[in-house]
């Protein structure tokens, strides 16, 4: 894609998250979930795309970011957003300190065997979050009520959920355009190679996977508030719904491309939105359908379908 | 001349195979090293052995005088010591410039001093040795789209984009198109003469290796046959034999 439309795609989201919910304020909750989408997907590609490793761990750290917030808020008898900025401060925290000894421990694991091992820390996390009753154990958390007036929550919402997933890709994108997103890259192609070629590649490793949590933690914190309760399989660590989209998502807009795990991302959601509205009753065999038309026909995802039909048309 | 690389009785067992079976050979610095010896006799073993890509059984391995045996892979190559792949190992993914800048030395520093971009003279510098080996208009295509020949070429000009003291390369011609081949012997001397590179060359082609090296060890059945010139070697009767299928 070109420099110009690479701005375009910018502008026009900039401009959704800012104005969106202001002029379409019956949708304000649909454009939080848009952003908290678009960190799931761009997350995940740090590791999935860029690194080839497929998680289906990561929202282990969105869990950790909803339980650490709801915590926080519940015990510490500070004011709503004191609470609530505490709350974000210790999930990133204990995130990325959990991505780092995780990380140390599984990314030693490679290709398939790396994507069942997190897969089994995902169902482990939700079933000790279910069986530990210092945390509400399985009838879940209740988050505190925001302060403000009756329709400013989500517009609260809305806006940092846009700001986290504003930040976290162009702090991706940052990184993508440094060595270390080459070093990505390398470990992605030929992990031996890059041993051998001297990278040190469990600190590089290491490192993606706690930005990866950060993010993932920060947006927990959020949208746990924002939905006001935390159950821990269905909200927190749902492996099988918001842990499995992250991969979709990604696969469908393209891993491994800048644009492809946002564009994946708004694709799948409002795709879902509209299933939700038109098809209930029968959205989850829609979206079931939908998940294996993504990977069947699309494998290299939107971006990589474009690409090729470009060079096609180039060609001819 | 001081031992750059001693390898010293080394045996190297994949079960019940001995596919390195007490060697012994050594690599002084600034020379060109040349191992021969035919298909399966444990060259690309020996590579893997002192590159620290297998476990060694038996016997040590020195760079620069000092152990290496039991060190990582990645530890051995940050000392210099850079090994090429008989297969070709190279990022498909990523075009050959980048192949060419994660390969430069500063990458292989920590995390802070990778969170930058590639610095201009490293790009110029890829770009050098990309036409060095001929795959300067290559340079934006992806790696995986060259040919083997060419893949093999990229492999090489990324060892030396690392400035190794020692490069261990496995086969560098194969899939060379043999109107080329001269032309790379002359870049593998001028990597050592001008680079400084000292080289630990696999070859079959036997024109190449008599030019190219100093000296040559002959493997045969995972021991050493014979070790010496290229004219005593190529006038061995044991190698003759060995490559001839006799013995
Ligand atoms: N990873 C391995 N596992 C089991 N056996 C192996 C392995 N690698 C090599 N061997 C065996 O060790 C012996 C030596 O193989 P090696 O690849 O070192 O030979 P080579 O001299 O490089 O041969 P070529 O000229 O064909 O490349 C062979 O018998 C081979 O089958
Ligand atoms: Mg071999």
């Amino acid at each position: 894609m070109s420099r110009l439309s690479d701005w375009h795609i910018a502008a026009l989201l900039a401009l959704t998250g800012i104005a969106g919910p202001l002029l379409l304020p019956a949708l304000v909750t649909q454009f939080a979930f848009l952003w908290l989408m678009i960190v799931f997907a761009v997350t995940w590609d740090i590791l999935g795309g860029r690194m080839g490793y497929n998680s289906f761990g990561n929202i282990v750290f969105f869990g950790i970011g909803c339980y650490a917030a709801a915590v926080i808020q519940r015990d510490m008898g500070l004011p709503y957003f004191e609470g609530l900025a505490l709350g974000l401060v210790v999930g990133t925290g204990l995130a990325v300190l959990a991505a780092a000894l995780l990380g140390s421990a599984l990314l030693g694991i490679r290709g398939h065997y790396f994507a069942i091992a997190t897969l089994g820390l995902t169902v482990a996390s939700g079933e000790i979050a279910a069986g530990w009753n210092y945390v509400g154990a399985g009838s879940g958390m209740a988050l505190p009520l925001y302060p403000g007036a009756l329709g400013e929550r989500e517009l609260f919402f809305s806006y940092s959920l846009f700001a986290v997933a504003a930040c976290c890709f162009l702090l991706c994108r940052w990184l993508y355009s440094t060595r270390f997103g080459l070093a990505l890259n390398a470990i992605r192609d030929d992990h031996d190679k890059a041993d051998a070629m001297g990278l040190r590649t469990t600190p590089i490793k290491i490192f993606a996977w706690c930005i990866a949590a950060f993010f993932l933690a920060l947006s927990g914190g959020l949208a746990a508030n924002m939905i006001g309760f935390i159950d821990p399989r269905d909200v927190a660590f749902a492996g099988a719904t918001f842990g499995v989209w992250m991969v979709l998502m990604a696969i469908l807009g393209g891993k491994g491309t800048l644009w492809g795990p946002v564009l994946g991302a708004v694709v799948f959601h409002i795709t879902q939105e509209i299933f939700w509205t038109w098809l209930l009753g029968w959205q989850r065999v829609a979206l079931g359908a939908l998940i294996v038309i993504i990977v069947v026909f699309f494998p290299q995802g939107i971006m990589g379908w474009w690409a090729e039909r470009r060079a096609r048309r180039e060609a001819a | 001349m001081s031992a750059l690389l001693e390898v010293r009785n080394v045996t190297k067992r994949f079960g019940g195979v001995v596919a390195n079976a007490n060697i012994s050979l050594g690599v002084e610095r600034g020379e060109i090293a040349g191992l021969i010896g035919p298909n399966g006799s444990g060259k690309s073993t020996l590579f893997g052995c002192i590159a620290g890509a297998h476990a060694v059984d038996e016997g040590d391995i020195l760079f620069e005088g000092a152990p290496i045996k039991h060190l990582r892979t990645a530890t051995i190559a940050r000392l210099g010591l850079i090994r090429t792949y008989q297969q070709t190992r190279i990022y498909g993914a990523m075009s050959c410039m980048e192949n060419m800048a994660i390969s430069a030395r500063e990458a292989q520093g920590g995390l802070l001093s990778l969170l930058r971009p590639v610095p201009p003279a490293t790009s110029r510098r890829a770009a050098d040795l990309l036409a060095f080996v001929g795959l300067h208009e290559k340079r934006e295509e992806k790696a995986a789209r060259l040919s083997f020949g060419q893949q093999k070429l990229l492999e090489f000009a990324m060892a030396l984009m690392n400035e190794p003291k020692l490069l261990l390369l496995d086969e560098p011609t194969a899939g060379i198109n043999p109107t080329l081949i001269n032309g790379l012997i002359d870049r593998l001397r001028r990597a050592n003469s001008e680079l400084g590179v000292t080289l630990l060359v696999i070859e079959h082609n036997m024109r190449v290796i008599m030019n190219l090296a100093h000296r040559i060890t002959c493997l045969a059945h995972g021991q050493v046959l014979a070790e010496g010139t290229p004219d005593e070697v190529r006038d061995d009767a044991r190698v003759l034999d060995a490559y001839l299928g006799v013995a």
